[in-house]
């Protein structure tokens, strides 16, 4: 027995073992009402964000493994239209983009002039849900209900927006018959998953505070967990809403809001405080056992002039943070980058694996932050055990501290003449999904390797608000990377770098992955492929050009197929094995 | 006279519909927790109840001026927004800042969150009158219509923190032109010279910084040709046959390359070939990039602009 082969059987019945365990929890919460299946394994739905409340994106599925993807074949292709139809919007027909007959739902508290039925609003960014033969996606202020069988539109939903920044929604969250959507001009709203009609709306934030939602909801048990984004120094809050009812059941603030509040003695006052940030924008993972929702903290604010911030850490921004999914309390937090002074949230998906580490079994938090750093942590306790610089030209830290936090560099906070930093604004990470594999041990997310001159251009001492008082220009890209990332180092094992590659922005900020156990890795190249690599290698298996792949793919059963979906700009794809193709062994490990 | 009584009448008014206004603003306690206006619960897990809010179907909330990147203010009557200036700077700049952008004791009003959220100005007038005594602000007794007009000062600030509010430095050249000569003739001299290649360099750019970048990383500057960093690539075919062109696009499963007659000519790439070499002329600049200090950068930057 070869040592590798002892390391696949001891991670195998640690597998088992948490399987069990994951198991019983289903058991435990299938009364509640929940997504019940979100607590297990991911396998045969997609019933939240990440799939399940792991944020590994790793699904049990083995129908299509290393053997077989080379057959993958096209099952359908569903274009989507989003924005108000001409003729709703009042005016002759003829001229908007109506799209396919359907049933349509047309609401919101906008003129419907701001619905652009191109750019972005037409960018699938998020995960779509699939249940029960059923696919639910969304964009800003659009969501559709879609046949899994044939790719066949059955509603649209459109919301009126009133404004708010656009930059991209993340997806629904089901619970019951209800989906839940947000929107830019800060809407949670409760639709009929049946009829996509709708049942309720509730204010998240203020527009006029320039609040902006962008977020998954994310359903536990009965609360739906939302949190909007803000670029003018409002401060971050997750609210949990009863998912029935639509009533606030708890607000947590990543900042303190109140005299005594806890971390006030990290910033200069109360008012610096208020103002500080802490956005939660993309959506955390979930640990029954601990009722701990997981979740990254956004930048403080203002962002680069932090002159009025004080010199501490700023709490509770860019950090880990565990909150009591039933309370709302702070369990614990870890700051993964004291005191930022470039707009790098640390907002990226946690991912919650149950691995050896150290010599035994350990329930683990994993986080690759914007700023170029990977981090283990305890998520039971949060203790600190592994910082690791994936970035290999992130030059804005001295290095890392006693806690295991990174200690910046003041002078590369920006200057007048220019400080020339790595990485760039959009960071060495961004929002794109991650994915881990029990298989492998490997972390797997795409980083970009760059460099821009940050100039100070405000220099009145108060500083500046917002994301002002600084402009940021590139300087060189060394392109972007696949890197695979081993949990226990913190170290990449290996790194495949995409040819061709250049600087990202924008909506281009990373590619998105699935990893199966099939032993496969499904994610986006810069070239616009849909690529499955060999999870454990990084080479390529198969491919197909999309175009601009804008999600991360997402896998699910039906009929005793493995799909596999994925979306570029406006059309979500369907592949899955030709009938012949099909193996006759388990679909599922 | 009669405009200032105009106004009176027309301030009198907005109120009345502001009052009306501000009892739902106050019965949303789900909104922005207004930090300056009222407190989160103590104890979150009690939370507040969320108000029930009409739906898209009943008379929804007047919309607000909406764009897409935010929400731009309506336009505030000139003459209005002139007085409230003045007034703005007699009553309150002393704590607030002359451009009420914050003061010694006083917030910065232009992220304040009643500030951006009081649509008529109710709530900044209770304010003003009332002060606010258990934070150290008195109350300034202002007639209402005065009291308009600062409204209508501070509603016209523009919204949004992304260079809203800059002094933009004269230059950036910051560094020591001696200096920077010095690292010019240990870093660059072997490929580069003052009288050579770069002579007259600091003419072709008005904007010393597009001149940092263009030295930085050439065609990182502004306005810089695509071309410029478009690199050679030479093909390997199978057969021998050797193709060279300008890179167009590559990518783990194509290479594709425009050649010398203009035409683009496209190969697959697979484990077993073709052979790609990629010339990219830029990437000793690349290398140097970490290496630079931002010392090193200012000084360079100022002995360059010398170069006329």
């Amino acid at each position: 027995m070869t040592v590798s082969t002892m390391g696949r059987m001891r991670r195998l019945f640690v597998l088992l073992v948490a399987a069990t365990a994951a198991a019983t929890t289903a058991t435990l919460v299938a009364q509640t009402g929940a997504p019940a299946s979100a607590f297990r394994a991911l396998a045969d739905e997609w019933l939240t964000y990440s799939g399940d409340y792991t944020g590994r994106r790793y699904s049990a599925l083995t129908q299509i493994d290393t053997s077989n993807v080379g057959q993958l074949a096209l099952r359908w292709v569903t274009r989507i239209a989003p924005g108000v139809p001409a003729a709703a919007a009042g005016r002759f027909g003829g001229f908007g983009n109506a799209g396919p007959e359907m049933p349509r739902t047309i609401s919101g508290f906008g003129t419907g002039a701001l619905n652009q039925s191109t750019g972005r609003p037409a960018r699938i960014v998020s995960s779509a849900l699939a249940v029960d033969g059923k696919l639910y996606v969304s964009t800003l202020d659009n969501a559709w209900a879609i046949d899994a069988r044939d790719g066949r539109l059955l509603w649209h939903y459109v919301w009126k927006t009133q404004g708010g920044t656009h930059t991209g929604n993340r997806g629904l969250g089901k619970w019951k018959q209800w989906l839940y959507m947000t929107t830019p001009d800060n809407y949670l709203i409760c639709l009929d998953s049946r009829t996509g009609k709708e049942r309720w709306t509730r204010k998240i934030a203020e527009l006029d505070a320039q609040y902006f939602t962008t977020t998954a909801p994310i359903v536990i048990d009965d609360y739906v967990l939302v949190s909007p984004g803000n670029d003018l120094d409002a401060p971050g809050f997750l609210k949990a809403y009863d998912a029935d009812s639509g009533d606030v059941k708890w607000t947590w603030y990543a900042t303190p809001q109140n005299p005594g509040d806890p971390g006030l003695d990290t910033w200069s006052s109360l008012e610096a405080a208020r103002h500080g940030g802490g956005h939660m924008w993309i959506p955390g993972s979930f640990d029954p056992a601990t009722r701990l929702y997981i979740t990254g903290t956004a930048n403080p604010t203002p962002a680069y002039t932090s002159q009025n911030r004080g010199s501490g850490d700023n709490l509770y921004t860019c950090s880990l943070v565990a909150l009591n999914v039933d309370t709302g309390k702070l369990a614990w937090h870890f700051s993964t980058s004291p005191h930022d002074t470039h707009d790098w949230d640390s907002a990226q998906t946690p991912v919650l694996v149950d691995a050896p580490f150290g010599g035994r079994d350990r329930k683990l938090v994993l986080q690759a932050t914007r700023n170029g750093y990977f981090f283990v942590l305890d998520r039971t306790t949060g203790e600190h055990l592994v910082t690791s610089k994936f970035s290999e030209e992130a030059n804005w830290a001295k290095g890392v501290d006693k806690r295991g936090s990174p200690e910046r560099e003041p002078s590369k906070d920006f200057h007048i003449g220019g400080a020339l930093v790595s990485p760039q604004n959009a960071g060495a990470v961004n929002w794109a999904p991650p994915a881990f594999s029990p298989q492998t041990g490997l972390f797997y997310v795409a980083m970009n390797e760059s460099y821009a001159m940050y100039y100070l251009t405000e220099t009145d001492p108060r500083g500046a608000m917002g994301l002002g008082g600084k402009e940021e220009q590139n300087v060189a890209t060394f392109g972007t990377f696949l890197l695979a990332i081993d949990y226990k180092t913190g170290k990449p094992r290996w790194k495949r770098h995409f040819p061709g590659s250049g600087s990202w922005g924008g909506t281009y900020i990373g590619h998105h992955y699935l990893t199966t156990a099939g032993g496969l890795l499904f994610g986006g190249d810069p070239g616009g492929n849909l690529v499955a690599y060999d999870a454990a290698t990084g080479d390529p298996l198969w491919h197909v050009r999309l175009g601009d792949v804008s999600n991360a793919p997402q896998t699910f059963m039906l009929d005793g197929k493995q799909h596999v979906i994925v979306a570029a700009v406006d059309a979500l794809y369907a592949f899955a094995l030709p009938d012949a193709a099909l193996p006759k062994t388990a679909t599922r490990k | 006279m009669m405009t200032k009584v105009l106004n009176a009448a027309a301030t009198g008014l907005v109120l009345v519909l502001v009052g009306v206004s501000v009892r739902i603003v106050a019965q949303a306690p789900e909104g922005h927790p207004a930090p300056l206006q009222q407190q989160p619960p103590a104890t979150p897990s009690t939370g507040r109840p969320a108000a029930p809010q009409p739906g898209p179907a009943g008379a929804g909330p007047a919309a607000p001026g909406g764009g897409l990147g935010g929400s731009p203010r309506r336009e505030q009557d000139k003459a209005a927004v002139d007085r409230g200036k003045g007034l703005f700077g007699v009553s309150c700049g002393f704590c607030h800042g002359s451009d009420a952008r914050g003061g010694s004791t006083g917030p910065n009003l232009w992220r304040s969150a009643l500030v951006l959220t009081d649509q008529s100005g109710a709530a900044i007038a209770k304010v003003i009158r009332e002060g606010r005594p258990d934070k150290g602000m008195p109350p300034t007794p202002l007639p209402d219509a005065q009291i308009a007009d600062v409204v209508a000062y501070l509603h016209s600030l523009p919204v949004g923190g992304r260079d809203q509010v800059q002094q933009r430095p004269a230059s950036i050249v910051v560094g020591d032109a001696v200096s920077g000569e010095r690292y010019f003739q240990k870093t660059c001299a072997s490929c580069h010279s003052a009288t050579g290649d770069l002579k007259g360099l600091a003419a072709r750019y008005s904007d010393p910084r597009q001149l940092q970048h263009a030295w930085l990383m050439p065609g990182s500057q502004r306005g810089a040709s695509p071309a410029t960093r478009r690199p050679e690539v030479t093909v390997t075919l199978a057969g021998g046959q050797v193709v060279t062109g300008a890179l167009a696009r590559i990518d783990d499963f194509v290479v594709s390359l425009v050649d010398a007659t203009g035409e683009t000519r496209t190969y697959t790439r697979t484990a077993s070939g073709p052979r790609v070499e990629i010339r990219d002329r830029l990437e000793p600049h690349r290398r140097l990039v970490p290496t630079y200090a931002d010392a090193d950068i200012h000084n360079l930057t100022a002995y360059l602009v010398t170069l006329k």
